[in-house]
Parts: structure tokens; sequence; C-alpha cells
């Protein structure tokens, strides 16, 4: 918690778009080496793949409006020895591009980066038809596949960087919508690892309730843009004498078996959030190892099978059930479900 | 660059013990597709025995062209000629679609190392090639002489992303790419023209900025001088519209579709086998 951004909790809190993080990345993994690439389909600076195409034009493919062809060239250019990103909105990759992306990439093993930018209702006023809220799901299921769900624009070039640097096909999440920085550069980043952003037994406050009170206790496991919801529900909650630890999950694929389930055993009630359907998202990764290893009250915060709509990203957060109020009233519920 | 009678010869019976293998591995595997294979027999004959550079006994040789099979459900002509051409025993292929065999029913790179591309769904193949050409000509420019060759079928080119990687490969004028199309005018419903009509096939790999070449795929001589013209051509990639006859060189199963995705039984594969030991009647079998 001490390599957090101090000025999280304050109201001017530095906001950046996440997919800013992923543009930022990639132009420094290109500098480090030579054998990455950038592919994108049609929309080069909304992924903010920009940034990569003017320093190294020579190393960037437009394929147009064409998510097939950029997962399945990106495979191609893999045999030869390259490290292809590719880019577009995750609601067209990997969206449209599944099959191609399951055959061409995973099960060819081709070392394939895969950013989906506008992730999630947070996309607002462009409406459901671009709220991808699927892909967490059609990604971890696919074998060999990592996926990465960065919470802000920092840890989102730390995980560029660090999908760069691993063989094997990956997934990055991104979304639109400028989101509070959490992180800063000193906050460690290995792909594969949950942290835990958030601990009310650790800042002091909530020490008359812990130990004392168990069944006031409660985690949140969370992953992307809604990290910094949780948190915030998280400090709100303190004031009702509820203590609860924030597990920032931005790796959902390998899973951190080990975090969850020290969370799990120390608050025995755990709520997950995150900007995706419930079925099949991070929430149900979390639910299948819990399950399997050591049962307790869960609550799902996602979007409950529906489909988004236009708005503002605030007011969409709201409707759909995933915001501060929410998760709030998820952490009551688990509480009150606990043994 | 024409082939003496002899090199024409010694193609044609690598083409024929090609094509037994072919009925031989399907009748162990009892299912699997047939029409294909055999019609596309002598062009991967004259890739691997004449065209290709490439070593069989070092198949990670990093200077090696590459071959990409997009319609994977061919492959029983790919393994018999890699076997033939002596990337694994000729004795292996008997283990086609069993389990734990190295030779998958549609290939698979996990399993059989040697392959470039592990296929199967249709339409990939061409911008998996492409993939493979542009990074190739950003690591060695224009001048590279390394060919990367993708082998598709005529009823994969319903797809959309078959014309997808046509057209980044047009547009990136890859003239190191060569495509070479399996235009035999099935598919598994039927004649490509009544499931979903192609032509003209030349105008449309023309539009997408492709030199487009249209051979006798049984002809050892247009496909050898082909593949030299397409290596001679610039500014742009090569199609070779290759017209072939599904099942070539078993009358019973020739221009039929109902061979497309099956295998022969007992019966109809010793019928072939005949026919193809024979040469079609010329010779006398060994076996009778």
């Amino acid at each position: 918690m001490n390599n957090l951004n101090p000025k999280i909790f304050d109201k001017d809190v530095e906001q950046v778009p996440i997919r800013k993080g992923f543009g930022e990345g990639l132009l420094i993994a290109g500098e480090k080496n030579e054998n990455v690439v950038g592919l994108c389909a049609d929309l080069t600076e909304s992924t903010q793949m920009h940034l990569f195409k003017q320093k190294f034009p020579n190393r960037f493919v437009q394929v147009g409006v064409a998510e097939q062809n950029l997962a399945t060239v990106a495979s191609g250019m893999t045999a030869m020895g390259k490290i292809p990103f590719i880019s577009s909105y995750a609601m067209f990759s990997p969206g449209r591009n599944w099959e191609q992306i399951r055959t061409t990439i995973c099960y060819n093993n081709a070392n394939v980066k895969i950013a989906g930018s506008h992730a999630g209702v947070s996309v607002g006023p462009d409406g459901g038809s671009h709220q991808a809220l699927e892909d967490i799901s059609i990604t971890r299921v696919i074998p060999r596949m990592t996926v990465i769900s960065p919470c802000d624009a920092i840890e989102a070039r730390k995980a560029t960087l660090a999908a760069a640097e691993m063989v094997g096909p990956v997934y990055i999440r991104l979304a639109r919508e400028k989101t509070p920085i959490i992180t800063t550069e000193e906050t460690p980043f290995e792909i594969g690892l949950g942290q835990i952003f958030y601990d009310s037994d650790e800042r002091g406050s909530t020490s008359k309730i812990e130990g004392s009170n168990p069944s006031k206790r409660a985690g949140i496991i969370a992953t992307g843009a809604l990290v910094y919801q949780a948190i915030i529900a998280a400090k709100e909650l303190e004031k009702e004498g509820i203590s609860v630890k924030v597990l920032n999950l931005a790796t959902i694929k390998p899973l951190d078996e080990a975090a969850i389930l020290l969370l799990a055993k120390e608050t025995r009630a755990i709520v997950t959030v995150e900007e995706h359907q419930i079925n099949g998202g991070m929430g149900s990764a979390v639910a299948e190892s819990l399950a399997k290893h050591f049962p307790v009250p869960v609550e799902f915060i996602g979007a409950k099978d529906k489909f988004g709509q236009s708005g503002t990203p605030a007011e969409l957060i709201e409707h759909y059930g995933m915001g501060i109020d929410s998760i709030k009233k998820a952490v009551k519920d688990v509480l009150a479900r606990k043994k | 660059m024409s082939l003496t009678d002899k090199e024409i010869q010694h193609l044609e019976e690598k083409a024929n013990d090609i094509r037994l293998s072919i009925i031989e591995m399907l009748i162990e595997a009892g299912s699997g597709h047939t029409a294909g294979p055999l019609g596309m027999a002598d062009i991967f004959t004259a890739l691997y025995f004449q065209i290709l550079n490439h070593d069989p006994k070092k198949p990670d040789w990093p200077e090696r062209d590459r071959l990409v099979l997009s319609n994977g459900h061919i492959c029983p002509v790919l393994y018999s000629t890699m076997a033939h051409s002596g990337y694994f025993p000729v004795e292996e292929l008997k283990t086609l679609r069993k389990f734990g065999s190295r030779l998958q029913g549609h290939p698979h790179r996990d399993f059989l190392p040697y392959l470039e591309n592990s296929s199967g769904p249709l339409g990939s193949g061409l911008s998996q090639a492409t993939g493979m050409a542009l990074a190739d000509r950003i690591d060695r420019g224009d001048s590279n002489d390394r060919y990367i060759y993708c082998l598709m079928s005529d009823g994969e080119l319903d797809a959309g992303n078959s014309w997808e990687g046509a057209m980044l490969a047009g547009k990136e004028k890859l003239r190191n790419l060569i495509a070479i199309v399996d235009r035999n005018n099935i598919q598994i419903d039927g004649f490509t023209e009544d499931i979903m009509p192609l032509e003209n096939l030349r105008a449309r790999w023309e539009a997408w900025n492709w030199h487009v070449l249209e051979i006798d795929g049984h002809n050892f001589n247009e496909i050898v001088d082909a593949v030299g013209e397409a290596k001679a051509v610039f500014e742009k990639p090569t199609v070779i519209i290759a017209h072939t006859i599904p099942g070539k060189g078993v009358k019973e199963f020739e221009r039929d579709y109902r061979w497309h995705g099956k295998a022969p039984n007992k019966e109809e594969a010793k019928m072939a086998l005949n026919e193809l030991r024979t040469l079609g009647g010329k010779i006398k079998s060994e076996l009778e």
C-alpha cells in the first residue's frame, strides 16, 4: 500500500485513460526489442498505437477494418521471430476474431499480444455494440492464453512491457475513459501476481474492529478500471465499522490462487468486482478456485447478463450495478451470508 | 527452365508413390479426405522434390522456404510427401488420425514440429503466410530470395478472412509470397459454382493487385515454370490458380465431390491401390 498513489483519495486525483499506458508501454517495448511490431485495424490513435507507428513506421502494419486478418497476419509474423502487438476495440479483437485467436495464435502457440481497448460499459455514448463485456470469458477459456486487466495507465504500461518480455499469447484488456491513477512507478508488477491495494486493518483505522469482530471483515477482489471504486467503497465501509481488504487481480489468467486463498481464509467472505459479464468473467474464475479449495460466500459485481447502452460512463456504471454503492451493498450482503 | 524427360519421369514416380501412401493411410485411418490429397499430389511432389529450398534432415534450418498449408484437411498429401522426401519414416504414415500420433487429423505443430503452421479451420492460411512474408521483408528487404508458399483450396475462398489476407498482401506488394489455389471445383456440399460461385476467380485476385497465373496442376513443367515466373515478378504477390482433378489418379474418385470428405472402404481402397500400382493399367501390378 505504501507504493500506491498518495493522492488516491483526493478529489483532484490525476485521471488518465488506461489505454494510454498501453501506447506508452508499446513504444518502450519497441525501443527495447527490434522484433516488436505493431498491427492495427483502423483504430491506431484510439488504441494509442500511433505512438509506436510514428517512431517505427517500418514495423507498423495497417490491416484496415479486418480483425480476422489482424490476428492471423500477426500469427504468421511470429513464425519469423516477430513479437506482434495487435490492437483494436475489445469487441472486435478478441470479439470478432475469436476463432482466429484460438487457432492461429493459441493453438499455433504464436507469441502474439492482443490489446483490446474500449472494454466495459465505460465506453459510454457509443453504446452497447461497442462495449465489450464478454472478452475476459472468451479469452481466459483458451488454453495458453494469459489474461491481464490493468487497473490504471501506469499498470497498463508495466503490463505491456511484461507481455513483450514473456513468451506466449497475452490478452491485455484496456478501457477508454479516464481512470484515476492508483499505482506509482514503484508499485511492483508481475504477471500472475495479485496485490493487496487496500487493507483497513493495516491502516489502523479499524483496529478496533479487527480481531474483535471477524463477522465484520470481508475481502474484495477487483480488476481493471473498477479497482478504484472498490478501494473507495472499502474506505467508506470502514466508517461503518466494516473491515475490508481489496485485492487487485490484474492477471486473471494464470490465476493467483495463493493470494485469493489467503484473502478467503482471512476474511471468509468475498466480493468480486469487474466491468464485465458476471457469467464467465474474473469472478467466475475466482469462484472456480474457491469452490475447489476453500468455499466461502461470494457476491459478484458485474453486468448481469445484460448488454450496455449509451450514456455517460458514470451513469452506466451506476445503472448496471457496478458503482461504489453497489459494491458496498454487496459487501454487506456477503457478510450477512457469512457463517 | 523446362524439366528434362528424366526429371519429369522421376517426379511422376514420386507422385504415384505419394498417392499410394495416401490411400494406404486413409484405409488405416478409416476417415479423412480423399479427393483433395490425390488432386494435389503432383503439386506437392513438385514443391518438395523440385521447387522448395529445404532440407528434410534439418527441418528447422532457418534459411528454408516456408510452406503454409491453409486447408489443413488435405494433410494426407502433406504427410505423405514429407515422409517420402525424408522428414520421417514412410511407415509412420499408418498412424494418421490415431491417438498419440504425430499425424493429427488436421496438422498440428505441437505434434509434428516440422510443420510451419497448425491448420484446419479454413480461410486463415493466406493471412499467416502474408504475415511471414511481411516479417521477412521487414528483416531482409525486397531483394530477399526466400519465398513463402501458401497452399489453399478454392472452397476456402468463400471465407472473408482469405480475401482480407489477399487484400493486405496486394497492398503491401509482397513479391516473396506465392499462393497456390487448388482449383478443383468441389467442396463438401457440392460444386463450388453451385455452393458459392467464385468466378471470375482470376479477376478477383487481379483486383487485389495480385499477379495471376493459371496452370494445369498435373503438368510438372507448368507447375515449375509458374513458380519460376512468380519469382520473376517483382512488384506484387503471385497466385497460381492450379486447375486440378479432385481424386486424380483413381478414375472412380475423379471429379466426384462425394469423395471430398470421406475415406475409401477396403474394397474401394483395393481398387484404388491396384489402379495406382499399375499406373492406370499401363504396367502389371506386382501383387497380381
